[in-house]
Formats: C-alpha cells, structure tokens, sequence
C-alpha cells in the first residue's frame, strides 16, 4: 500500500470496482429512489428563494431573494409558532430520563413470567397507530361522556377539558407520548444491561453493596453511552415536532397553543397552495435543527468522546 | 428453573430488609404501570360492546353494560372501512416488498469493506436522515413523476429508510464472515449469486424485523396518503379512521330530535368498535413477533 505509484493505485482502484460490480447493481434501487424522490426536493428548496409560479416552473420563476423569510420573521405566526415547537419540544425532551429509569426498574424485577408478560404488555402501545391514539385520547379524555369525566364525576369534581385547552396541550401530548412509547424506548436500555457481566455483581455483593449501589455504579455508567448517543440525535430535532400527531390533536380551541411549524409549513402549503412562502418556513427549520445537530454533536466529542461520527 | 442460581447468589449476600421493603415498591410500580397500560385499553373493548349512554354515565368499569353489538352491525355497512382495509393490506404487502428489496440489497453492499467508494456512499444516504427538502419540494417532485394520487405513490418513492439500511449494514457486517466471499471467489461465484443464494439465506433474522418494522409502519402511516392522495377509493384504513374518530364527518351532519339521537349513539358505539376492528390484527400479531422486534432493536443498537 505505502509504496505504491499513483498510476498503479489508479488501476487497482479501477479493477476492484469493476470486480464488485454486483454491488453497485444492489445499491442502484435506493441510490436511484433517494436521488429522485430525496435528493431533486433539495434542490427543490430553492423555490424558498423565489416567486414561484407552478406554471413557469422552478427555474422559470423570478428571484425573491429573501422576501419569504422575512415575511414569516415578521408575520404574527412567527414567534406563536416557535414558542409553541420550542415548549412541546423541550418538555418532550424534558421526559428523557423516563425510558432510562423504566429499564433501571424492570431490571430488578426477578426474571420470570410476570417480567415477560410486563415487557410485552408495556410495550404494545407503541404499535397502536397515531390516529387510533389521538382518537382514542379524545374518548377517553373527553369530560362529558369519557373515562376521565367518569372519574372526576366519581369524586364529585368537575373534569377539564384537556383535549380543548391551549394551555394543557403540551401536557396532554407528552404525557400520552410517555404512555405509548416509554416500554418501547426503554428496550435499548434493558439490551445495554443484559450485557452486564454477572461477575461484576457478584463481586459488587461481596464487597457488601446493596442493591442501591449496584445501580448506581454498575448499571448506570454501563447506560451513559447509549444514552448520549440518544441524546444527540434527539437534539438535532428539537424544533422539528413530528407533524402527524399534532395535526390530529388540533381543535379550534386550542390552536393558539398547538400550531407548531410543521403544521403551519402544512397549512400554508397545501391548503392555501403559498408553496415558496412555506418552503421558506420549511427550510428555515431545518436548516436550525442541523445546526443544532452539530453543535451538540461537537460539543459531546469535545467533552465526553461520545459522537454520532 | 435456571433462574433460581442467580436469585439465591443476590439474596445470600444481602440479607437486609430495607432490601425487602425496595422490592414490595418495586413491584407495586410495576403494577401500577400495568394499570396505567393496559386499563384504557381495556375500556374500549367494554366500552365497544356497551350502551353509549351508560358508558357517558360512567358506569362501565370493569364490565360492559347494556350489552350490544350494534356498533360491530353499523361497522358492517360502513364499506369505505372496507375498501380502506383492502388498501391498507396491499399497500401493506407490496410496500413491504419493495422496501425489503432496496434496503437489504443497499445494506448488504455497505457492509462489504472492499467496495470502493463505501464512505462516500455511507454520507449519501446518512446526509438524508438530517436534511431533507421539506413538504413543498417533495410535493412537487411528486407530481412532476405523475405520481400523485396512485397507488404507487404510496409504496414506492418514499420506501428508502436508512435507519433500517443501517441496522442491515451492521448485521451484514457481524454476522456474515469476510472469510465466506473469498471462498466462493474462488469457486468462481459472482457478488450477485452470492448475495442470493449464500447472504439471504443467512439473514433471516435480520430480514424477518426489518419486514415486520415495515409492515407495521404502512400499517399505520397517514400522512403520505393525506399528502399525496385524493381520490377515496384509494385511501388506506388510517385515513378513513380519520374521518370516524376525529374529523367526526358523520356527527356534523346530525341534526337534532330523535333521530339525531339514534344517529349520534350509533356514531359513538361505532368509535369504539372500529378501534378494535382496526387495531386488532396488529394487537393479535404482536406478541407472537415481540422477540423478532427486540432483537432488531438490539442489532440496531451495535455501534461501531
């Protein structure tokens, strides 16, 4: 390898690619799709800089520079927007620790069959579809004719309206957020314990430490590495509040409190058909979240050794 | 019971009783957590099978009263559920398909150290898990394909997931040795036969959890078919769920009287029942895969 003349590294480059041929024909399916349906969108976003006038196409379109970001910058949506992504987003990343905790706990319980019928059992609402949630939340949730109305009535109070309040609306979405998914996100957790070498609680008990101890220095270092990994990627969407269950939460009571910017990019662009004012929103948001996702990238590598790359 | 060794080894060295008391809380958690799970759950099935009002009432708790099957009757003549569940399954099916093809092919060719090219390769697809050209752009990209509104639209463009090319690539990588594709170099077999006849064949593991990851994720995805759909007979089961559980298309046209009344019991029986209709086959079929799912999550999990 070291001594190699360049002419000669050429050729051999050249010959091992034209070998593995067949592997080039196994990536072509994906490489084609993302670079039709992934790839052309991105150049695509330059719409966001133009007027854009279906009809003209995208080159065809005349420049607007940047009149659409400065029109979302200064519209009234802009900051209830960013606050209402800003707050869901940080309480959402507020209940990290869930997941970690739920595997520090279900790994106590004593292997056997109630440990296997909780595991299962806890995670199951992660396979329940969004619409079935959300329709599911404003049955039950509902303070006339659902469980919780029952409930409240049963102690002669009367049940808040949680799926028609502004304020509430990032409880209710967290919160039901935690209940579907907190068996599930725990799993990688509970895979990082399984790997604990037993001897090292074996020689924990023998130096006299309690169960208490052997969490604290045995299972939750053995989480950290995961956890950051977690981390990091959660970060870089912070303002990138899933749509889907959102929108279907939306109601014209507590809107002021759930418009967030996928849904607003949704409602400009499809509904009122403003495509380069929308894709303006779009890429501003984006173009935040992988910012963030550097930054917290190179500040972990920096101080923990711990990086996505 | 092989478990017993580990218990006696935890508890011989401690026998204290604060010991005992952390593990009374412990399972009282533990319980209470399964209350919290499995109890609203629960309530939908008796509450399918109760009458609306006594459920308004509050007095459907642990069993069904005013037991009825009327909304299972009125789910019966509501056909687009059907024609939703029909789509749902192909879409299902041949999306599985396509998705298996592209991204276990993809992983597998990543995998390989000497492919040339592979990191640059690797940033390709990895830059599209963080940069995207957002809703527009992808929209009209769509319809410049004249893809909007097929069926193709709902199993072909967006199969491409690269977390699951990457859950492949690392299972390729640990499980199939560098050692069998200099064997059958010799023997004269090309990358393509023995991707097919020697790979695959190893893979059943990875390949049963990326096959139910996708399966389960076109069962319940909405959103492509809310962007990219208009036409109703083509509308998978989420979307017509939509309409049932939260649009509630069928309450805003009542008026008021008794027949209004009838209308908005049946209306709300039928909530219920066709929750259970629709999440039922998932439900059923999950705890028989549940060990497939884990294991992926565990493969996934392998850093390099």
């Amino acid at each position: 390898m070291i001594n190699t003349q360049p002419s000669g590294n050429l050729q051999r480059t050249y010959a091992r690619i034209s070998r593995n041929w067949g592997l080039y024909v196994l990536l072509l399916p994906a490489v084609v799709l993302l670079l039709c349906f992934t790839y052309k969108p991105m150049y695509g976003v330059i719409i966001a800089f133009k007027d854009f006038n279906p009809v003209a196409g995208i080159m065809g379109s005349p420049w607007a520079g940047f009149k659409y970001f400065e029109k979302y910058f200064h519209s009234y949506q802009f900051s209830v927007t960013i606050k209402n992504t800003l707050i869901i987003s940080l309480y959402s990343f507020a209940t990290f620790p869930i997941p970690i905790l739920f595997a520090l706990l279900v790994n106590q319980l004593r292997a056997g069959k109630f440990k296997r019928v909780f595991q299962t059992v806890t995670y199951m609402p992660h396979f329940i579809s969004t619409v079935v949630v959300v329709g599911l939340m404003m049955m039950l949730l509902s303070p006339g004719n659902g469980l919780i109305g029952s409930i409240y009535r049963l102690f002669g109070a009367e049940a808040p309206n949680l799926m028609g309040s502004a304020g509430l609306f990032s409880s209710v979405y967290v919160w039901s957020d935690v209940w579907q998914h907190m068996g599930w996100d725990s799993i990688i957790y509970i895979a990082a314990l399984s790997s604990v070498d037993p001897s090292l609680y074996e020689a924990a008990t023998v130096d006299g430490a309690g169960r208490w101890h052997k969490v604290r220095y045995i299972d939750i270092p053995m989480l950290i590495p995961t956890a950051i990994t977690l981390l990091i990627l959660r970060v870089g969407g912070l303002l990138g509040v899933g749509f889907e269950k959102v929108y279907l939460m939306q109601n014209n009571l507590n809107i002021s409190g759930s418009e967030v910017i996928s849904t607003y990019v949704y409602k400009i662009g499809l509904i009122s058909s403003q495509y380069s004012f929308s894709a303006a929103i779009n890429l501003f948001n984006t173009v935040i979240n992988f910012a963030l996702l550097l930054l917290v990238n190179w500040v972990s590598r920096k101080y923990s050794e711990h990086s996505l790359w | 019971m092989d478990a017993s060794t580990k218990i006696t080894v935890r508890q011989s060295g401690k026998p204290v009783s604060s010991d005992k008391a952390l593990e009374t809380l412990l399972y009282i958690w533990a319980a209470f957590v399964l209350l919290i799970v499995v109890y609203p759950l629960y309530f939908i099935v008796i509450a399918s099978f109760s009458d609306p009002s006594a459920v308004g009432n509050g007095k459907v708790w642990l069993l069904p009263s005013g037991f009825t099957l009327d909304g299972y009757k009125e789910l019966l003549k509501h056909s687009n559920i059907w024609v939703g569940y029909r789509n749902t399954i192909l879409y299902t099916v041949v999306g599985t398909a396509i998705g298996l093809a592209v991204n276990i092919s993809a992983g597998y060719a990543l995998s390989r150290r000497d492919l040339v090219g592979r990191k640059a390769l690797s940033l390709f697809f990895i830059f599209t898990m963080f940069f995207n050209g957002g809703l527009i752009p992808t929209f009209l990209t769509i319809r410049d394909f004249h893809l909007y509104d097929t069926f193709l639209v709902m199993v072909l463009p967006f199969s491409v997931a690269v977390f699951d090319i990457i859950v492949a690539r690392t299972f390729f990588r640990t499980s199939i040795p560098a050692e069998l594709w200099e064997a059958a170099q010799i023997d004269g077999c090309g990358n393509l036969r023995f991707y097919v006849q020697v790979v695959l064949p190893l893979s059943k593991a990875v390949i049963s959890v990326l096959a139910l990851w996708f399966a389960v994720g076109q069962w319940n995805a909405y959103f492509n078919a809310l962007i990219y759909l208009q036409d109703k007979n083509l509308f998978p089961l989420q979307l017509i769920l939509r309409d049932i559980l939260i649009t509630n298309q069928m309450q805003n046209a009542l008026g008021t009287g008794e027949a209004a009344q009838i209308a908005l019991r049946l209306a709300n029986l039928l909530r219920y029942s066709v929750i259970i209709v629709s999440t039922l086959p998932i439900i059923c079929f999950y705890p028989f895969v549940q060990k497939y799912f884990n294991k992926g999550v565990m493969i996934g999990a392998v850093k390099e």
